[in-house]
């Protein structure tokens, strides 16, 4: 009988993973399990073209005409509840299981909420194509749109409603928005971003609560001021989708642990994307990253190791980015606090630089704002910087 | 035909751009020139921008390959292919001419 191989989780990590499996020469059966009814797509323009109108589903969608050939079992709009690491088994919501003699775990990470914010119209999160279409409709009608959390999603969320002409407020916890990725100094540079279009910025303070019956109609914040709003949208990041792994024996933390090449605990699992938590060596910990390079570029390493098909790659260096406001920010490497930042070309006046972290004279990060090409050279030495061995 | 620039102005492993009615990308890949649509097919990334590897172009924003010779993509997310333009050198000057697909492309 020929083998299996069940890939659970059909976005940009399931779908690479089963592309990777075929250009390794794997040519047994592969069965993709989605939990959403949609075939691939990708999630970056939910929060910027596709929400602003621009792009269709087509434009967004994933699958290439290549994709014919891969020979793949669809199983989209099935939920996978549990796995069974004896037999190597998926079990599914309607009762029915896979047997498989590889699985790869790429479920990914779902919006977190706000407690209490459920049942609200006109609060959203942003996530899945689904999220997008309910926001995209409600956003249509104008108004006053409060987003709560000033990540990368929220700022993208904020500036394609400026675009849209709603009236926008964000709201941020923390003093200074990303200074966990780019660190106070960038951070804040990157957050003048929002005042240069129109958006009113207030950091540094909590949400008390959301007003409204049946629909929204206020945010208040822990300082006391009530924020009227039309709609709200909640950006404070991701949860893996990890609970359905509970009792499998899959070693969990913060996500699916394996080591730096995608392998768990039990033999003939691995895991990627967004629900993965790889073990670093530069880290020494494990880290969950959920870049959209690394969902691409990751199951290639963790094929190799399920297939036991010789030396996995080298791993890549971390990149993502975000367009705002017209704005295009580039960043790669991993930055840690005392990590010095140097402006190495242009001024974030302009908003258009270059900037290089170094830890003891080294560069280990490049954030770049409007200079792409600068951006690649640096990103390039940055990976031919990084030793090969883990 | 569209001037481009002097040869000395473009030297190996540099990458120009052209103002066309689509913005065109002029390679020189060890002394040969190569022409493509600037704007990638995936999004909005001036491949101009991006990282030349042998005779392909890595694109800026998030990698997509495309080969120079014939516009198809040799690497994702880009599905679709990009033009290719032929160019001519003359008398020190690289030219190019849109809409006229490179000799060998398909
Ligand atoms: S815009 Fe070129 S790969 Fe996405």
């Amino acid at each position: 009988m020929s083998r299996t191989i069940a890939v659970v989780g059909a976005s940009l990590a399931g779908l690479s993973t089963a592309r990777a499996l075929r250009e390794q020469s794997y040519d047994g059966r592969i069965v993709v399990i989605g939990d959403e009814v949609h075939a691939p797509y990708d999630r970056p323009p939910l929060s910027k073209e596709f929400l602003a109108g621009t792009a269709s589903l087509d434009d967004i969608a994933l699958g290439a005409p290549d994709d014919e050939d891969l020979g793949l079992q669809w199983r989209l709009g099935t939920t996978a509840v549990g796995l069974d690491h004896l037999s190597r088994s998926v079990l599914l919501e309607d009762g029915s299981e896979i047997r498989a003699d590889g699985v790869v775990l790429a479920t990914g990470a779902r919006a977190r909420r706000l407690p209490g914010g459920d049942g609200l119209a006109g609060v959203h999160v942003l996530r899945s194509l689904d999220d997008a279409i309910a926001l995209r409709d409600d956003l249509a009608a104008g108004g006053r749109l409060v987003v709560i959390g000033a990540g990368f999603i929220g700022a993208e969320v904020a500036s394609t409603a400026r675009k849209l002409g709603l009236d926008v407020t964000v709201v941020e916890t923390q003093p200074v928005p990303l200074a966990g990725p780019l660190g106070a100094d960038m951070g804040a540079v990157c957050a003048e971003l929002h005042a240069d279009h129109g958006t009113r910025l207030l950091t540094g303070t909590g949400v008390a609560g959301l007003v409204g019956t049946g629909r929204v109609e206020a945010v208040d914040l822990s300082d006391g001021t009530r924020l009227p709003a039309d709609v709200v949208v909640v950006g404070i990041g991701a949860t893996p989708n990890i609970e359905w792994l509970a009792h499998s024996g899959v070693a969990l933390g913060n996500g699916v642990l394996t080591d730096a090449h995608g392998a768990t605990n039990i033999p003939g699992v691995v895991a990627v994307g967004d629900c993965a938590a790889a073990w670093s060596a530069t880290a020494e910990r494990h880290v969950r990253i959920e870049h959209w390079t690394n969902a691409l570029e990751q199951p290639a390493t963790a094929v190799t190791t399920l297939l036991g098909a010789g030396e996995p790659a080298p791993t890549p260096v971390p990149y993502f980015w975000s367009d705002q406001y017209g704005a295009r920010i580039q960043f790669a490497g991993s930055r840690r606090e005392g990590d010095v930042a140097r402006v190495v070309e242009g001024s974030c006046a302009d908003r258009s630089f270059l900037v290089v972290y170094e830890r003891d004279g080294r560069p280990v990060a490049v954030l770049g704002m409007n200079q792409p090409r600068l951006f690649t050279r640096w990103r390039r030495q940055l990976r031919a910087a990084v030793p090969t061995a883990p | 035909m569209i001037p481009v620039c002097p040869t000395t102005a473009l030297p190996p492993g540099e990458a120009t751009r052209v103002e066309a009615d689509e913005p065109i990308a002029v390679f020189n890949v060890d002394g040969e020139f190569y022409a493509i649509d600037d704007t990638c097919t995936h999004q909005d990334a001036s491949l101009a921008d991006g990282w030349l590897d042998g005779c392909a172009v890595e694109c800026p924003l998030h990698a997509s390959c495309f080969d120079l010779r014939t516009g198809k993509v040799s690497g994702p997310p880009a599905k679709t292919p990009v033009r290719t333009h032929r160019v001519v050198v003359q008398d020190g000057l690289v030219y190019v001419q849109p809409g006229s697909p490179a000799d060998g492309a398909a």
